[in-house]
Formats: C-alpha cells, sequence, structure tokens
C-alpha cells in the first residue's frame, strides 16, 4: 500500500476518494526505563529506549490505519499527519491519519 | 552540607559528560549530513519536473533526547531573568537535525534522490519530569521519491 503525506502522487491518478483512515496507540514505558532515563537527565544524551518505543508505536499506529483503508477497499493512503501527545504521566498516544484513496497508473 | 555536595556532583557531572556527548554528537552529525548532502531536502510540496516519473513513499526518523543536569539547573537561573536559554536551543537543534539525518538514511536505503514536503513535529516525553524539560521527542516525516525499477 503507498503512504504519502502528500496529496498527490507524481506519475498516479487519483480515481476515487473513500474519506478519512485513523490508526492510534498509546503505550507506556516501563518501570526500568524510567529509572534509566531519570539518570540520562543527569548525564544527557539520547534515550534509546524511548526512541525505539515511540518508533514502534508509530509503526503499529501506522499498521491499524492501513487495515482500515484495505478494509474500504484503497490502495493508497494520502495526506498522511501523525500526531503525539502525552495524555498521562509515563503514557504517549501516537495517533496517525490520512485519506484513504484508489489510485493508478498514468497513461504512459 | 551532605546535600550541596551532592548538588555539585551532579551539576559537574552533568557538566562534563553532557558538553562531552554534545560536542561528539555535533562532529557526527556534521559529518552524516555532508555524506547526504546529494539527496535533497524539500519542504515543499511541488514536485520538481525531474522526478514526475518517481515513486513516492512515507519515510520518518524520531530521535529521544535528554536534558543533563547541569543544562536544567543552567535554564532555571535564566528563567529568573528571562532571556535566551542557550543550553536548550542547543539541544532541540541537536535532536531535530539527529531526527533529520534519521529520515534520510531510511531514504536513502530505498535509493530515494529527494524527500518531499518535510514535516516536523515536537513533543515532550513525559514520566521522568519533574517540572524541566525533561526529555523532548522530535519526529520528521516526509515523501521520499525514488527512481522506478
Amino acid at each position: 500500500m503507498l503512504i504519502s503525506n502528500m496529496e498527490i502522487v507524481p506519475g498516479l491518478r487519483i480515481v476515487r476518494h473513500l474519506g478519512l483512515v485513523q490508526g492510534s496507540t498509546v503505550r507506556a514505558k516501563h518501570v526500568g526505563r524510567d529509572m534509566m532515563a531519570g539518570l540520562k537527565n543527569i548525564f544527557g544524551g539520547e534515550l534509546k529506549g524511548y526512541t525505539e518505543l515511540l518508533n514502534e508505536s508509530r509503526d503499529a499506529a501506522l499498521e491499524r490505519m492501513k487495515e482500515q483503508a484495505r478494509a474500504a477497499g484503497a490502495n493508497a493512503v494520502l495526506n498522511v499527519r501523525f500526531g503525539t501527545s502525552t495524555i498521562a504521566p509515563g503514557a504517549s498516544e501516537i495517533l496517525v491519519y490520512g485519506t484513504a484513496v484508489v489510485v493508478e497508473n498514468l497513461a504512459p | 552540607m551532605i546535600e550541596l555536595a551532592i548538588f555539585l556532583t551532579l551539576l559537574t557531572l552533568g557538566y562534563v559528560f553532557g558538553r562531552l556527548n554534545e560536542r561528539r554528537h555535533y562532529a557526527s552529525i556534521q559529518q552524516r549530513e555532508e555524506a547526504y548532502r546529494a539527496l535533497l531536502l524539500l519542504p515543499g510540496r511541488y514536485v520538481p519536473e525531474q522526478y514526475i516519473q518517481h515513486h513516492s513513499t512515507l519515510v520518518s526518523g524520531n530521535v529521544v533526547v535528554s536534558v543533563d543536569y547541569f543544562k536544567t539547573i543552567a535554564a532555571g537561573l535564566r528563567g529568573l531573568v528571562g532571556g535566551r536559554i542557550a543550553s536548550y536551543e542547543s539541544l532541540i537543534d541537536r535532536a531535530r537535525r539527529e531526527a533529520i539525518l534519521r529520515m534520510q538514511e531510511e531514504a536513502a536505503a530505498l535509493g530515494a534522490e529527494a524527500i518531499l514536503n518535510i514535516k516536523m513535529e515536537t513533543s515532550r516525553v513525559a514520566g521522568n519530569d519533574r517540572n524541566g524539560l525533561g526529555s523532548v521527542e522530535v519526529l520528521a516525516y516526509g515523501t521520499a521519491l525514488f527512481p522506478r525499477r
């Protein structure tokens, strides 16, 4: 499935619009990682555990969005946007949304 | 007295390690930015003529960086008088450039020639911050264009 954050795709034509599709996930880090983060707050540097966690959550949210798009009969999701919000201490919500469309190749 | 000693130790640790870390990170950022110079970053959504036959796909890069103790204290002091908080500026600048580089890495692995419509997002990662900045996440994403095979 084609995922893009633009509303036009070079070389392709949008045949049908199927509306908004979205995927989200809420994740928390485990205590060990939080303690590591506490230490890092003294020394500075990248929090690799958090980077990975958010990356995985984003992939999961994208996967959910793709499922919705597939169910709607789309073969592409355009104009994709990400959102991140901290909904509770230690937990973040990741949201992905876009427009499900059917695209076809332009005649050469 | 003990408390003051702990405070000073943390401050020194933060200063030494934070400085070292920042210098190393900047060196690595500059080196990788040079290496990816050929992969065009285009924040606009206009597709240049030479790419209109290319394939496109979403690429993204993210990083979570943490402040060090020295930066937290320096920012706290700056908060009293107001003005530029240079210690946070460099932190977020590094994070943003790192996120873009990771996005470029993903795009380069696909053989991309350009990344269009780049969007960036900054958010606070909660759970480990008391009243300072704690840690921030920067996400960069865009549409990579790569030649059809």
